[in-house]
């Protein structure tokens, strides 16, 4: 006598603690296998790119802070750089250099936060407890020069708000002296753990070809096997003047794009130091007063300075009419501002791509045929941020 | 590594009756093409060995409703093997359907139902046009720019009828668009005050 099976449909979340944010995952099962996975999203939409065209173009950039809100200056970074393109601004070099610096530590905070909570995910607690402590201080970084851990609002078009405090150099690199051994620590826990191999080795394989295909970008791409990487192939800002690996995965699973981060990481920190050996002096924004605004003492004692300052922080500057596309590649992948402007001070249209919302698209190619299990498996290790995704 | 100047060539000798016209500008090409001819182009795009333009970045649209024809639907692609990008331009009606990409690149699915939620534009052929980032069962299209910024509803939990309910916003204080260009004029509402 034949058994009647029944499909099962699961939701997973919208408060699930391993769908890393606010994800309603609607999985259809075929006892514990996973037939289909549907993903609702948009339950952190906060109508970003809306507000942005409501906005001059320095208010805007605290909306990018909340994008992917575990990197956030990567995200700013993205929207100066279009700014700047369409405004033809020189940044100073030492700008460049702090921005560098600033996006690599971006990089870090982010992958110590994806690889300890996957890490949870499949079951071991220890590295969150370690990883989170290192992030702590990185955010420390962010305080001292931003006044804000999280939503820094610091990269402004033609370079940064202002300058590092005293000794915050010494003491990032202190931190660059210290972390190469944490990470060593974290790679102890994990890299050869039996449970940690038996939960993302092989899992969510994505093949070459696929990972174009569903526009994966980031170590999403890198770890199926192909080598780009932003930073590299059109470099933005002084990201030629450093040396770096890019390390590329070869198997393109859980285990591969894991590797992937633990090496970037290491890269990021070689970054740092090379940022930190050389950083030149001299000013952090463009002396340009159209566009960034004058020094406090200047205020006092110029008029022209005052009447800048009066029409930066009402009106804003205005851009020229243009449209472009620009990319950096952030800690997730390829983060792109599509921007329209029409010489207003306003952005007409302001169109985010995140790489996020592409990674979970795939989350119904990815999971297919695979275990209930491994769902937060695959999850963990494509860093989803609902941030991005839902903006 | 082949320059952009190159490509545009090849593109105009290849599709040349296709193209209404190309532009370099930011070391980028923008294509503007016609609607009937989108799904052909971004497949010879894609599968043409000089041109690999192999991944889809994004799909978004613009709003300009004081045109006649009143949206701009943009395709970005990136090609890896010649790191180059393009920037493929379409006009779309209101009413227009558009073709769906979705059977060249699987990336467009959830791209396009974006640009549905967001703009209102209709696809043929999606294989499902759902909307994704606003809220079950919401209305009006949020990008358009005649969607008003506060929006229409809001959302709260009622303790009398004990469950979520949705209501027209209210606002303790309207909006303030302040019209920075002409500071003797004040803002519109201003105006209108004094008016009266």
């Amino acid at each position: 006598m034949a058994k009647e099976t029944k499909t099962l449909n699961l939701n997973f979340g919208p408060q699930h603690p391993a769908a890393h944010g606010v994800l309603r995952l609607i999985l259809q099962l075929d006892g514990e296998i996973v037939e289909k996975a549907d993903p609702h999203i948009g339950l952190l939409h906060r109508g970003t790119e809306k507000l942005i065209e409501n906005k001059t173009y320095t208010q805007a950039v605290p909306y990018f802070d909340r994008l992917d809100y575990v990197a956030p200056m990567n995200q700013e970074h993205a929207f100066a750089l279009a700014i700047e393109k369409v405004l033809k601004i020189e940044v100073p070099i030492r700008a460049q250099y702090i921005r560098v610096m600033f996006c690599e530590i971006g990089r870090i905070l982010s992958h110590i936060l994806n690889i300890t909570t996957q890490a949870m995910d499949v079951g071991a607690l220890t590295p969150t407890l370690w990883g989170f402590e290192e992030r702590e201080i990185l955010m420390g970084f962010y305080e001292k020069v931003s006044g804000s851990r999280l939503h820094a609002n610091y990269f402004r078009a033609g370079g940064v708000h202002q300058d590092l405090p005293k000794g915050l150099d010494k003491e990032i690199g202190k931190f660059c002296e210290r972390f190469p051994k944490i990470i060593n620590d974290l790679e102890l826990l994990l890299t050869d753990n039996r449970i940690f191999k038996q939960r993302n080795v092989d899992i969510g394989v994505v093949s070459k070809q696929d990972a174009l295909d569903y526009s994966f970008s980031g170590v999403m791409l890198r770890g199926s096997g192909v080598p780009w990487d932003l930073r590299k192939s059109q470099p933005y800002d002084c990201y030629e003047q450093f040396e770096f690996k890019i390390p590329v995965g070869k198997n393109g699973d859980c285990y591969d794009r894991y590797l992937c981060r633990i090496e970037e990481m290491k890269e990021s920190v070689n970054i740092i130091n090379q940022c930190l050996a050389n950083l030149p002096v001299g000013p952090i924004k463009t002396d340009d007063g159209k566009i960034s605004p004058p020094p406090k003492k200047e205020i006092k004692q110029s008029m022209e300075a005052l009447i800048h300052h009066f029409k930066l922080y009402t009106e804003g500057y205005r851009v020229d009419k243009d449209e472009i596309y620009t990319a950096v590649e952030a800690p997730k992948g390829e983060f792109g501002v599509y921007l329209i402007s029409d010489g207003s001070s306003k952005p007409y249209k302001c169109k985010i791509r995140a790489p996020g919302f592409s990674h979970l698209q795939a989350m119904d190619y990815l999971i297919k045929g695979h275990m209930l299990a491994d769902v937060p498996a695959v999850l963990g290790s494509m860093d989803i941020v609902f941030g991005e995704v839902d903006r | 590594m082949r320059n952009i100047q190159d490509l545009e060539k090849i593109l105009n000798s290849e599709l040349n009756t296709k193209i209404k016209s190309s532009l370099i500008k930011h070391n980028q090409i923008y294509l503007k093409i016609d609607e009937a001819d989108l799904t052909e182009v971004i497949l010879f795009l894609k599968s043409n060995s000089k041109t690999k333009f192999r991944q889809l970045i994004d799909i978004t649209a613009v709003d300009f409703p004081e045109n006649e024809i009143r949206f701009k639907l943009v395709y970005l692609l990136l090609s890896h093997e010649f790191n180059q990008r393009i920037i493929i331009e379409i006009d779309v009606k209101e009413k227009d359907i558009v073709g769906s990409i979705t059977s060249i690149f699987p990336a467009a699915n959830w791209m396009e139902r974006e640009v549905f939620d967001m703009y209102g534009i209709d696809f043929k052929d999606h294989p499902d046009l759902r909307r994704i980032l606003t809220d079950y069962g919401f209305e009006g299209h949020p990008l358009r720019k005649d969607f008003p910024l506060t929006g229409h509803n809001e959302v709260r939990y009622s303790h009398e009828t004990k469950k979520v309910i949705y209501e027209p916003v209210k606002l303790e204080q309207n909006y303030r668009n302040f019209d920075y260009e002409s500071p003797w004029e004040g803002t519109k509402y201003i105006k209108e005050q004094t008016k009266e």
